[in-house]
């Protein structure tokens, strides 16, 4: 005979403010196998726990049902007070008492029955609970890192450092990402390349880090502690052992085309680096765009390069990795302006965006660093900075605030009065947002100390009137429609989600959410790790943040990495799905159902009526197997089971509930 | 419906019956030359307009929805030239999708089923029609060559562009296509999108000048020599408007405010004397001649 323990908190009055406990122990005494039920005010407390275990040696229980909050919270807390008393902690079942009950009911009279619905249908689970053992797995002592921009380099470097190899990945010709095209960073004015380019320097000298550029993730197999990961190195045109980066190249190269990471507001090669710090410093040949490709001849760069590096027919390669752990920084896409028509950009010449603005404040970009008109070249003499281009509108954007655009915006606009003078700078804004450190402090100085105009009204129409740009809008602090002025005008986009970011979450089977933004495991408690054990987030891909967010996101991420990569084995949940061979009729409907590829069909040999037959039954990968259940709903035979969730045991905590009513239909 | 003979039902609406009479004119001209058949639709009623959708919502559904009901019959799609008959029309059909509510109280009163709406198109997307479209290339007889009009949309054709469904809300083509169609160079400007005040033109004349003036305006120091309109309304303030506004501004305007039906009729070879060009205050004919268009 069975012999359970009921332990029933109050926590303070968060459950025993709605929920009679005493009524529901009085209950709970009557339950078939409970031998011992005891109230306690905070069962999760030092005292509540040591209850437990007293009771679990006194009374010889074998089974113990807390009813409580979610299992989210204290599931485990209670499985150690269990194991501590020397029972398996999977003789423990939890009610959840005050997220589904007390917590959303007002009226004691309702909410007290339902109380020991839940706590007797827990007690019925836990007869049935079985002994689970937890396995073990070997980790990969190896991590990699997709995505180079500021928050991958960050990772990688803290990772390599602990000691761990790494390997990092960049789709772009070089690593350093938005960062690099930024001129100054908020709110200290850093000049960003100088912050950033030594860490790159670094993350390509670092012993532990192995770099690939102009490399795409192609494919990710396995779990944590043991993905397997393939790589598609795309041709460079380049042979990188051989070229010095001497560059002689792109300067024979002919062609010209916008410049990516100048965004337009420069030119390139089509044989090119980047920018000069470009890491690793050896150009890529762009074929959409190169002469030979397109025509069949040219090949200057090859009779100039004196170092034989030039290779027209490379190949993509891919190779395979095995890592331990993936951390996720791919970054994020602006919000592409032009859909304001309102706004002009694309008509007007002197409306660009605010990373086009990086690039002409840059003293490396395209004007040296001159604030520059793109229509004739002048100084402008006033520049109006326009905020939430596709942040907070519902109508032609995203909903959500893109958060660094203020502080940005406002550095542009104390860039600009720096530069010129005698120049005005405004910003139009709905709400100015500066949350964190040295921030407002930052804006005040843009108006107190810049004379920065900030007006209060969102743009409805820029036009252009005598070769000037004119901003209406309505000045909402004065309640009165305004038109300003300028000489050029500047639209701070929206960040967005890169727009393959689906395509990454599914080839990681990581989540996302509507806007396209990596989903972390929980806001609050898990915001670097992801639904799938073993691969984490850091940067703009899990949602809008700026330089420092991004990076102390990254080392979070990087030290639950390290964490993980110190150990060499690791324990697995026992809660997996296991296969009845003797039920499964082989049919392997459970096959195409599994999201983790984790079920694959096995033959076994067996002694049917005297003779030896062989068959096929599916086999669970028990450390692919995420315990998710999918597989279970499609067996038609009842064969598949996840342990600690099986068939039989949630079917007794249904019996247990409807059983109490059957009485109650029968009178009618 | 394309592959019917070129026949539609026709919503003038109370101003093309009144105050617009040669947009009428000219629409009808225009689906002359263009061999459309137009087929009024039988005993129609008031859109509401502004005066019906400012006071009851319901009245603001079923009046343009007895329009609706009363050109089914037809199973032709609807031309409704107006920019309010049109934003009417349009808002109706779209309500009857998501107000069952008005649909029933509508169809209680009046003692018939409502069906499914057919297409509303307004002048411009009429015009561009692909059958309508070729003949008009095709039967060009007088290239409105060297003509600079600044194409002007006005606020209700384009908007709400989840009820419009039709052109960029904010920078709309779709008229300085059929401009340039018909030879003339249609002339971009700030203006295009804003509202000339509308119905203000009655209570409050000093903000319909202000916001009328500033259209003509900014199309003046575009480059236009004229303005085509495609709404009863933006006609009647951009015309009737523009002397006081010059004379408040310091300028003098003297821009012809056309219908784009009419210039597209002129090029057709229409005489200028058939089109009731002389009921414009602006002197519309004078440009004509010196363009040797009339």
């Amino acid at each position: 005979m069975k012999r359970v323990g009921v332990f029933l908190c109050w926590c303070g009055s968060n459950i025993a403010g709605t929920v009679d406990v005493g009524k529901v122990a009085e209950q709970a005494r009557r339950l078939p196998g409970v031998v011992h039920v005891e109230e306690n005010k905070y069962t999760c407390s030092e005292p509540g726990q040591a209850a437990i275990v007293k009771a679990i040696k006194d009374q010889r229980l074998d089974r113990v049902v807390v009813a409580s909050c979610s299992p989210r919270l204290h599931e485990a807390t209670f499985r150690r007070t269990v194991e501590s008393a020397g029972l398996n902690p999977y003789f423990f079942e939890m009610a959840n008492v005050r997220e589904h009950c007390s917590w959303i009911h007002t009226d004691k009279e309702t909410a007290t029955p339902k109380a020991f619905d839940l706590v007797r249908m827990a007690v019925a689970k836990a007869l049935r609970n079985e002994a689970l053992t937890r396995g073990s797995i070997t980790i990969e002592k190896r991590a990699l890192v997709i995505g180079a921009g500021i928050a991958g380099i960050q990772a990688a470097l803290d990772i390599a450092d602990a000691g761990h190899e790494v390997i990092l990945l960049e789709r772009e010709p070089t690593i350093g990402g938005r960062m690099a095209q930024l001129d100054k960073t908020f709110p200290t004015l850093d000049c960003s390349q100088c912050i950033l380019t030594p860490k790159m320097v670094d993350a390509a000298k670092h012993p532990n880090i192995t770099l690939y550029t102009w490399s795409e993730l192609e494919k990710v197999a396995g779990y944590i502690g043991n993905f397997t990961v393939t790589i598609r190195r795309k041709a460079r045109g380049v042979d990188e052992t051989l070229c010095t980066g001497c560059g002689v190249c792109q300067s024979k190269c002919p062609v010209k085309v916008p410049s990516e990471f100048d965004e337009g507001m420069g030119m390139r090669k089509a044989i090119y680096s980047p920018f000069p710090q470009a890491v690793p410093n050896r150009p890529v040949m762009d074929r959409a765009n190169c002469t030979f490709f397109k025509t069949g001849k040219c090949k200057i760069c090859e009779r100039f390069c004196e170092a034989k590096a030039i290779r027209f027919d490379q190949e993509d390669s891919l190779i395979e990795v095995k890592v331990g752990a993936i951390v996720t920084a791919t970054g994020f896409d602006l919000f592409k302006v032009e859909k304001y028509g309102e706004y002009g950009y694309g008509l007007y010449p002197d409306v660009i965006n605010s990373l086009q603005f990086e690039r002409l404040v840059n003293a490396s970009g395209p004007t040296d660093g001159k604030i520059k008109k793109p229509s004739d070249h002048e100084i402008p003499k006033s520049v109006a900075f326009v905020l939430c281009v596709g942040s907070r509108d519902e109508q032609k954007g995203t909903t959500y605030c893109s958060r660094a655009c203020c502080m940005y915006s406002i550095k542009h606009a104390i860039q600009f009065r720096d530069k010129v003078k005698d120049g005005r700078a405004y910003v139009f804004y709905m709400d100015i947002r500066t949350p964190g450190k040295s921030y407002e402090e930052f804006y005040k100085r843009a108006a107190v100390d810049y004379g920065v105009e900030f007006i209060r009204g969102r743009p409805s129409k820029i036009f252009s009137r005598n070769g000037k740009m004119v901003l209406k809008a309505e000045d909402t602090l004065l309640g009165r429609p305004i038109e300003v002025e300028v000489e050029m005008v500047v639209l701070a986009p929206a960040m967005l989600a890169r727009n393959d970011a689906a395509k990454i979450a599914q080839t990681m089977s990581i989540s996302y959410d509507g806007y396209g933004f990596l989903n972390e495991a929980h806001p609050k408690l898990r915001p670097v790790e992801t639904n799938t054990a073993g691969i984490f987030l850091a940067g703009v891909c899990q949602g809008p943040k700026d330089i420092p967010d991004t990076v102390a996101q990254a080392s979070a991420a990087a030290s639950k990495v390290i964490g993980l990569l110190s150990h060499e084995q690791m324990a697995t949940e026992p809660m997996i799905a296991r296969v009845s061979e003797a039920l499964c009729s082989g049919c392997l409907w459970c096959k195409p159902i599994c999201p983790y590829q984790a079920i694959e069909a096995k033959t076994i040999t067996e002694k049917v009526q005297g003779k030896i037959v062989s068959r096929e039954v599916a086999a669970v990968n028990s450390g692919l197997c995420q315990g998710c259940g999918a597989c279970t709903v499609a067996c038609r035979d009842g064969a598949m089971n996840i342990s600690g969730f099986t068939n039989d045991q949630l079917l007794a905590e249904v019996d247990e509930l409807l059983g109490a009513s059957r009485p109650a239909c029968a009178a009618e | 419906m394309s592959g019917q003979s070129a026949r539609y039902a026709y919503y003038p609406g109370c101003s093309l019956h009144s105050t617009a009479r040669e947009y009428n004119v000219s629409v009808r001209a225009v689906a002359q030359a263009a061999g459309v058949e137009l087929v009024e639709v039988p005993d129609w009623n008031c859109c509401g307009a502004t005066s019906a959708h400012a006071t009851d919502p319901f009245l603001a559904f079923a009046l343009p929805a007895r329009v609706l009901l009363q050109a089914e019959e037809s199973g032709l799609d609807i031309l409704a030239p107006c920019a309010a008959c049109y934003g009417r029309l349009m808002t109706a059909k779209e309500e009857a999708h998501r107000r069952p509510d008005l649909v029933a109280r509508f169809e209680k009163a009046i003692g018939r089923k409502l069906g499914p709406a057919p297409r509303i198109l307004n002048v411009l997307e009429f015009l561009a029609e692909p059958k309508v479209a070729e003949t008009i290339a095709a039967g060009l007889k007088r290239p409105l060559t060297d003509l600079k009009v600044a194409p002007y949309y006005g606020c209700l054709l384009v908007r709400p562009s989840k009820v419009t469904r039709f052109d960029d809300a904010e920078r709309p083509t779709s008229m300085d296509k059929i401009l340039a169609s018909v030879g003339a160079t249609p002339v971009d400007f700030p203006g295009k999108t804003e509202c000339c005040g509308a119905s203000l033109g009655i209570s409050r004349v000093d903000l319909v000048v202000e916001l009328s003036g500033r259209i003509v305006q900014q199309a003046k120091h575009a480059g236009a020599e004229a303005i085509a309109v495609a709404c009863p309304l933006c006609q009647t303030n951009l015309d009737g408007r523009q002397g006081t506004a010059a004379a408040k501004l310091g300028e003098a305007f003297g821009l012809p405010i056309y219908y784009i039906t009419e210039l597209v009729a002129l090029a057709l070879g229409v005489a200028p004397g058939r089109l009731g060009l002389g009921k414009h205050l602006t002197n519309s004919l004078a440009l004509l001649r010196q363009k040797k268009l009339a």
